[in-house]
């Protein structure tokens, strides 16, 4: 087949790493982890239906390290795609594409996920020892 | 669908030049497909995210505490209700719209790629449904041990 060797896009090979094209795969990236955020929601409304004993199970699995840890990695591609996506909402309008715009609001919206995501975990952790 | 295909035709002298053929254009078929719909499906689905997810998020956040009857009773007020459900829906339809988008751009061969788009309709169809469904045996009181 002559087809399989087409080089097909997208082309990531051929860009040097920056902030656009960093924060544009990054927000697939984080899209991805949410759909995966998508199946705990689902289960955790599940165990909530359940009943008290299913729920703590539940809730054990969530609080277990790697549940923890899959809840901030969640926490934080929910702020970055939110933030991110709100970018692109803008550009679709029109708005912010000048460069010193662009970079600024990608930075923005990078660091704003990770200020968002200490914030959420560090009130969590501060209200409920 | 004829607006569609004047917005992405040519302006030529006065007249604008429809490139899609008359068959390409029923059939949706060429880069864009159904282009325009999916984008905006995209876009709205977001918008309509951004207070569902803010809600959900900074509610549950601000619960008292997260043991199984606050968060039972939480889910069990009306208005939280249909909002959890009106967030499962959405959330599913969008992460399916961006799913797809992957899987169209990632998986090339022709079988697989079929295949990939149809259990991924099947899963969330699964998933988005059954996320609801837990939401409404909450709250209809269905599978309440403690009971009222």
């Amino acid at each position: 087949m002559p087809t399989r060797n087409r080089p097909l896009s997208p082309h990531l090979s051929v860009y040097r790493w920056q902030i656009g094209n960093s924060l544009s795969i990054l927000h697939r990236f984080t899209g991805a982890a949410l759909a995966l955020g998508l199946l705990a929601l689902a289960f955790w409304l599940i165990s909530i239906a359940g009943g008290e004993a299913s729920y703590q199970s539940a809730a054990r699995a969530f609080a277990s390290p790697i549940g923890v840890l899959l809840l901030i990695g969640w926490t934080f591609a929910f702020f970055y795609h939110l933030f991110n996506g709100l970018r692109h909402l803008f550009w679709d309008v029109g708005l912010g594409f000048e460069r010193r715009a662009r970079h600024a609001s990608g930075w923005l919206a990078l660091l704003g996920a990770c200020a968002a995501t200490v914030c959420v975990w560090a009130f969590l952790w501060g209200s409920r020892p | 669908m004829r607006r569609d295909g004047l917005r992405m035709g040519v302006p030529l002298g006065i007249a604008t030049v429809n490139l899609r053929s008359p068959l390409g254009t029923v059939l949706g078929t060429g880069s864009a497909k159904e282009g325009s719909g999916r984008w905006w499906a995209e876009r709205l689905s977001a918008v309509a995210l951004i207070p569902l997810t803010l809600w959900f998020f900074f509610s549950l956040l601000l619960l008292p505490a997260l043991d199984f009857e606050t968060v039972r009773t939480w889910l069990a007020v009306p208005m939280t209700g249909f909002l959890a459900v009106l967030l499962v829906a959405v959330l599913a339809y969008h992460s399916y719209l961006g799913t797809m988008a992957v899987i169209e751009d990632y998986v090339h061969a022709h079988g697989a790629k079929t295949f990939w788009l149809l259990a991924v309709r099947f899963a969330y169809v699964l998933v988005g449904g059954a996320g609801i469904y837990a939401v409404l045996r909450v709250a209809f009181g269905a599978g309440v041990a403690s009971g009222p």
